[in-house]
């Protein structure tokens, strides 16, 4: 392929191959600090979807060892969210050596928090405002348990800000590094930060899972605890290895949840979270 | 460019991969084309890179995963199936590994596909729905199509588990010109004890060759030759040629054998191919190191002929035209 | 007609309070049960039974709310689908 890059996010390294040069400038501009894999455990292809759409109205078709083929292409300025997509894609469909939970993730003296939940219950927005009151940044995408430990890798990848985040995020950290403004995705205004220096130096350091939380954003603030089985039953549903991973999957997870505790806390904004979280944490 | 022929070299001499493989290219490859797990037992035991090792690893775990499950699909349709009292034969890779033969090591295995008498349709359809399959695709004319020329029931999917099941009645559409003798498969079926059975070596052999050339475009092609050149190196190929005859596919056979020996080297050995075997190669390696499908024109050769295999040009023409006012 | 359970080598457990995860080795599926279903594959694991001799023998085993013949059977069915049970 014409353009290539490689970068090592956590325990998963990926190769990305490209049909323009743009997309992968800047992810090597945005991953600069990143290590290199040695050997890739993910391809992943941007494509033309057909020979003369390199060139006229540039669109990008996700290609790679998995694909999704009902998937739609992206036009050539929204590159660095595709190969986002794609390097997602491929962890989630592909990974086989940790259990992977959909979740964010950060860690205070060698111990992690866990925060699951559906799309907008705000895992990746707490994980970020934590990350700026000192925690490290594990992640917002994905936890990857390891199944002999029991611990959880970060996979601090870029950070995904939509919408109003975006401007809040760059408020709030105004040193952090931002890539492009991505106007008119299917998803609205896009825009990537790029973690700390602490979670980049750190990727390679587990840590122990001690809470897990299923954050609800514009509720009252309260917390409830949640039942090892609740629990169980709602992270097969935000894992999408748990299957795949047979009998390694049900030993982790099952063990996950009999020895760390459960929450479910509604929140009405951040800094209340925050709060709440923090209020936690010092009880255990 | 690179194709696929590393592949095809490491799969058949394993030994004769050196250290300074392209590993990532041929790891890429092999999972486009299917044979991950395959490549990953071909290589267990051998001394490679430390990631290499952890990454084949993983992939024979899967394989393993892959397995199971695909045993489990046999099993909840042999219980389904068993009050019918009929001959239920196991096809492709779940008859491969419920065998187990070479063929299955490794092998990724998708649907569950069976044989049953052609008389038995009926029942057995209404079994399964019993049972908690349910169709895939609710398209009328598809359905008509698929029950009146097809070589098997619309596809069906379990409501619980998500799994596909492909009824044949025999192993090639009715409306090819070839006929294979159906009632001969299942006689000469071999019963594995449970209710279910598999269809002799040779039926095997010549079935993997059927799919590999008239039913199909020879997409997933280099995984379906494995298995034939595993299948012979298994059993061997005495009397394979007049059974293939007795079934109309000794061409078919034929070819497959002289690409298998070509390939991976299948004794005996055979001479350089003539011009018609060098295009199957050609479409049988078209797979980069990325991965990607190359060779689109070849590609397209091959997709026109396998429909025309399939049916007379006259309802092939009316077929397509069909589909494409459908979008 | 008799029904019979995997033999406990098959299966992985783990309690989770009011409920059991169950793995199940051959299929490589995971059942969530409660009682009295982790009860009922236990008993028909050693041998299969019929339905008047599994209720008799869960009574006898296990100190089960109500030994309700047709709720019974029910869960019998239930576990039939999912594959933990099968006709002997």
């Amino acid at each position: 392929m014409r353009h290539v890059f490689s970068v090592r996010i956590g325990p998963i390294g990926f190769r990305v191959g490209s049909d323009w040069r743009e997309p992968i400038d800047q992810l090597r501009e945005l991953y600069r600090y990143y290590p290199s894999p040695n050997l890739p455990d993910f391809t992943v292809r941007l494509e033309a979807t057909r020979p003369w759409r390199r060139l006229v109205r540039p669109s990008i078709r996700i290609a790679g060892d998995y694909t999704l083929p009902e998937a739609a292409p992206l036009p050539l300025a929204q590159g660095l969210l595709a190969a986002e997509m794609a390097m997602n894609l491929q962890l989630a469909l592909g990974g086989r050596r940790h259990l992977l939970l959909h979740a964010s993730c950060v860690e205070r003296d060698g111990r992690a928090l866990l925060m699951t939940g559906e799309s907008g219950a705000g895992k990746s927005t707490l994980a970020t405002l934590l990350a700026a009151k000192g925690w490290r940044f594990m992640g917002d995408e994905f936890a990857l348990i390891d199944p002999e430990t029991g611990l959880v890798h970060a996979f601090p990848r870029l950070i995904s800000l939509k919408n109003a985040g975006i401007a809040a995020a760059m408020a709030a950290q105004p040193d952090a590094r931002f890539g492009p403004l991505l106007a008119g995705t299917p998803k609205g205004d896009i825009r990537h930060m790029v973690p700390d220096g602490l979670a980049v130096g750190a990727m390679d350091e587990p840590a122990r899972p001690v809470l897990l939380l299923f954050p609800r954003y514009g509720h009252a603030a309260e917390t409830l605890p949640v039942r090892g089985s609740e629990a169980f039953v709602r992270l097969t549903q935000a894992s999408t290895n748990y299957v795949a991973m047979g009998e390694a999957g049900f030993a982790t997870l099952t063990r996950l949840v009999r020895t760390v505790p459960a929450q479910a806390i509604d929140y009405p904004d951040g800094a209340a979270a925050v709060a709440q979280v923090e209020a936690l944490w010092r009880t255990l | 460019m690179a194709d696929a022929l590393t592949l095809a070299r490491a799969l058949a001499d394993p030994q004769s991969l050196t250290l300074d493989t392209d590993w990532i290219g041929l790891i890429t490859t092999a999972r486009a084309e299917q044979l991950l797990g395959t490549l990953a037992y071909r290589l267990d035991g051998l001394p490679l890179p430390e990631d290499v090792a952890l990454l084949l690893a993983d992939a024979r775990t899967a394989a393993e995963n892959g397995r199971r499950a695909a045993l489990w699909e046999a099993e909840m349709a042999r219980r389904a199936l068993a009050p019918l009292g009929c001959a239920v034969v196991l096809l492709k890779g779940t008859a491969f590994v419920a065998g187990g033969l070479s063929a299955g090591r490794g092998r990724s295995i998708g649907d569950l596909d069976i044989l049953v008498p052609r008389d038995a349709l009926d029942a057995v359809e209404a079994a399964l729905l019993a049972a908690g399959w349910e169709w895939v695709k609710p398209d009328p004319y598809d359905d008509a199509y698929y029950r009146r020329w097809m070589h098997e029931l619309p596809p069906l999917i379990h409501r619980e588990r998500d799994r596909m099941i492909d009824v044949h009645h025999t192993i090639l559409p009715l409306t090819a010109r070839i006929r294979p003798d159906a009632p001969a498969l299942l006689v000469d079926a071999q019963p594995l004890g449970n209710g279910l059975s598999l269809l002799s070596p040779d039926d095997m052999a010549v079935h993997a060759a059927a799919h590999l050339f008239a039913d199909g475009d020879l997409a997933g092609g280099l995984r379906n030759l494995w298995d034939i050149h595993c299948l012979i190196g298994e059993h061997g190929d005495d009397g394979l040629a007049a059974r293939a005859r007795h079934h109309g596919l000794a061409r078919e056979m034929a070819r497959a054998l002289r690409l298998s020996r070509r390939l991976f080297g299948t004794p005996p050995p055979v001479e350089a191919p003539g011009w018609s075997d060098r295009l199957y190669l050609r479409r049988l390696l078209a797979r980069d190191d990325w991965g990607r499908p190359i060779r689109p024109l070849t590609r397209l050769v091959f997709y026109i002929r396998s429909h025309w295999l399939r049916m007379p040009p006259a309802m092939l023409a009316r077929h397509l035209w069909t589909k494409w006012r459908r979008g | 007609m008799r029904y019979r359970a995997p033999p406990a080598e098959a299966l992985l457990t783990a309690g989770l309070d009011a409920f059991t995860a169950v793995f199940h080795r051959p299929s490589g599926i995971t059942h969530l049960l409660a009682s009295p279903a982790p009860e009922i594959l236990t008993v028909l694991a050693d041998e299969p039974l019929d339905l008047d001799a599994l209720l008799a023998r869960l009574a006898d085993r296990f100190d089960l709310a109500d030994a309700d013949r047709a709720a019974l059977a029910a869960r019998l069915d239930e576990l039939m689908v999912a594959g933990l049970v099968e006709a002997a």
